[in-house]
Order: structure tokens, then sequence, then C-alpha cells
């Protein structure tokens, strides 16, 4: 006997039935959620999955959600999930989804199998896992397709990382935006001292104007960016300490060491200048 | 025994490390070197690492010590063309010799030397490895 036949036939003499009442008991979950979604919508989507549920299950197939027979019931589960996830739910929403269409199949098929006990615990027991299956995909479709959000937004993140500038013949400013971890420092690290070869730089500053905030780990890469670029020969200067920045590193006790700071990037700047003989001066005929 | 070359020109002594340091070369190299700055009077001593692609925690104390000698010597030191990668190596190793003055490339590095020499020759050779601050340059 095919697995779940007596569901199939179930499910194909009762369809309209059971997707009501399966609505019906959505829509007065406590898990529904009005605002994100109209009663067509998910008629819709209950009705699609309900319709694919009913050819595999009629189709005969085993209990085995990897198989090719189950592809149809797994993609319409993956959209829902998909656009669930876009729309907002949370993964325990979307789960109870899936888990919500017991009720009406079990009713149902005790119903019609009252006379048999025997075959209604089978039944009933082989559904139950069945379903449990197509939860646990769809929970794991809806996890995917977060993370890839998240990896998006990290690639982003990255290729927005820092660039480094010339300012001037021998002076390179390195604009840091965002906050600065371990992974980060690495690559700002490594940009930098690739730029100081290419240049031959050998003054750096490291401009924190876009840091939003400076605690001792912030601080203790700012100075392994330091002592690296040091180590290449070019001294670091750190410029754009905003007051509210100032007056935490002073209350964290950060130790900046040695490392000339400046407020501005433009107090850095002309310290960069002097130390590398240069002047700015105003020209005559502006001036006359 | 495998040695590594120390050069004399005028007053500088030059190093360049062009072979894979291994631990006795550079016990080696510290002895020699300290031999070559008494012998040869020298006030100056470069070392190029432009060639080096791997430094470890003992190479990196290495270099320090030998800047350390030397300074007790009374000679300055100056390592020159360390690669990013070892650079961060380095510091990732907690190792940020802060004792060593470094240049980025040969060149940078005489000038340097040149610098120091000439203040000291002025006879306002005081300080130990400090930059030489305005202050001093007036004075």
């Amino acid at each position: 006997m095919p697995v779940a036949s007596r569901t199939a036939e179930l499910i194909q003499k009762h369809e309209g039935e059971i997707l009501q009442d399966w609505v019906q008991a959505q829509m007065t979950a406590v898990t529904a959620r009005p605002d994100l979604m109209q009663k067509a919508e998910l008629e819709d989507q209950s009705r699609t999955l309900l319709q694919e549920l009913k050819h595999t299950l009629a189709s005969g197939d085993g209990g085995d959600i990897k198989g090719s027979a189950w592809q149809g019931v797994r993609d319409t589960l993956a959209s829902i999930s998909q656009s669930r996830a876009r729309q907002g739910f949370s993964p325990s929403e979307t789960a109870t989804f899936v888990f919500s269409i017991k009720e009406p199949i079990f009713a149902r098929l005790q119903r019609d199998l009252a006379k048999d006990l025997a075959a209604l615990t089978a039944e009933t027991w082989l559904i139950n896992v069945l379903i449990d299956k197509l939860a646990l995909h769809t929970i794991e479709v809806f996890q995917k397709s977060r993370e890839d959000v998240i990896n998006r937004q990290q690639r982003t993140m990255l290729e927005l990382s820092t660039p480094v500038v010339e300012l001037w013949d021998g002076i390179l400013a390195l604009p840091l935006i965002g906050t600065l971890d371990s992974e980060r420092t690495q690559l700002v690290m490594e940009s930098l001292l690739t730029r100081i070869v290419e240049t031959g730089a050998a003054i750096a500053i490291i401009d924190i104007t876009g840091v939003p905030t400076v605690d001792t780990l912030v601080a203790q890469h700012l100075l392994k960016t330091v002592a690296a670029a040091r180590l290449m020969g070019a001294d670091c200067l750190i410029s754009g300490i905003r007051p509210q920045i100032a007056q935490t590193i002073v209350h964290l006790g950060v130790e900046l060491g040695d490392v000339t700071s400046k407020a501005t990037l433009a107090g850095a700047f002309a310290v960069a200048l002097k130390r590398t003989g240069l002047a700015i001066v105003r020209s005559p005929q502006r001036s006359a | 025994m495998e040695r590594i070359p120390i050069l004399k020109m005028g007053d500088y002594l030059l190093v360049t490390i062009q072979v894979d340091m291994h631990d006795r070369l550079a016990t080696t190299l510290q002895e020699d070197l300290a031999d070559r700055i008494v012998k040869a009077r020298s006030r100056a001593v470069l070392i190029d690492i432009s060639a080096l692609e791997v430094v470890d925690s003992f190479i990196g104390r290495m270099l320090g010590s030998i800047a350390a000698i030397a300074r007790v010597l009374d000679a300055e030191t100056v390592v020159v063309g360390m690669r990013p990668a070892v650079a961060i190596t380095l510091v990732e190793l907690g190792l940020a010799l802060p004792g060593v003055r470094t240049a980025l490339n040969v060149e940078k590095g005489m000038d340097i030397l040149r610098q120091s020499l000439s203040d000291t020759v002025n006879g306002h050779h005081s300080e130990p490895v400090a930059e030489p601050a305005d202050a001093d340059a007036q004075g």
C-alpha cells in the first residue's frame, strides 16, 4: 500500500472543505498577521500547497520529501517561505503556516476512519511525520534566504571598505568609515601598506571622522595599523577625532601612545606638510 | 659556516639579508655585527630585509636586539625594506619593534642615517632613540 494513500483520497474528496477550514484556522490563530498578508493571498498560498500535496500523495510516492516526486511541493514551499521572509514574517509564523494544515486533515481522517482504529493511528502518524518534515524544510529555506541577505550586505560593506588616497606627494590619507573589527583592520592594513610601497609615502593620515565609536578594541586596532606602517618606515597621524570621541577616549583610559592626533584632517595635513618640509603660501597676485 | 656578509662603506655598515633567515644565522649575524661595529668604529648600521618573505618571532626579536646592541655601542640602526605582509605579521605577533628605526627603502634609510650622523657630529649626541626634536635643532 502506498504511503498515506487514504489521505490522498481524503484530500481529493474534501479538498474545498479542508482548504476552507485551514484558511479559517489560520485567520483566527494567534500567529495570524493580517497586517502583513490579506486573506486572498493566504488562501492562494494555501490552495497551491494543498494541490501540490494532493498530487504528490496521489502519485503514491514514499514519504521521502527529498525525492524527485516532492520537487513540486518543495518548490512551492520555497517560494512561499521566501516571499514570507521578505514580507517580514517570523520563522515560527512561517512554520505554523505548514503545521496548521494538520488540524483539518486529522479531523477528516478521524471522521472517515472512525471504524478502523489501527488504520487511523497509522495514517495520522504518517501524515504527522510528513508535515513535520515539510515544515522543517520551509524553515531551512527561510533561514537560507535570510543568510543570503546578510551575505550580500557583508559583501557590500567590504566593497565600500576604505580607499587609500594620495593627498600629496608622499602623504597618504586613509578615511575610515564604520566600525573597525579585526577582519576589517586586516584589510585596511593591507591596502595601506601596499599603497605605502607603491607611492613611497613617508606619512599616512588615518582619519576617523566616520568611525562611530572608539573603544579600547578599536584603539588597539588603530595602533596596530600605526605600528605596521611604522615598520614600513611611514609615520602615522590620526585625525578627525570628534569631541564625544575625545571624551570617550579619556574616560575609557584608551592609550593612543605617542601617535600624533589632530582634531581635523586639515590639521593633520598641515603637520604632514611641515614634516616633509613643504609649506602652502598664498600666491602674491591674489593677495595683492 | 654560512654567514651574512657585512659591508663597510665609509661610516656605514650595510647588511643585506638575501637568504631565508634561520635561527643560527641570526645569532651569528648579531655577534658579527657587534664585532664589526667596534672594529670599524661605525656609527650607523643599515639592515635591508627586502628579500625576507618570512619573519618569525625569533627573527623579529633579533632585529630588536641588534638595534639595542648597536645603540649601546653608540651606533644608529635602520631597518629598511620590510614587506607589508611581514609588517602585519610582526604587529600581530606583538612585535612592533619600538626601539628600531625603519624606512621604506635603502635610499630613505641612508637619508635617515646621514641626518642622524650629521646631527651628532654637530655635538648634540645625547638622546639615543628619540626623533631629532625641533627643540634640539634650535639649541
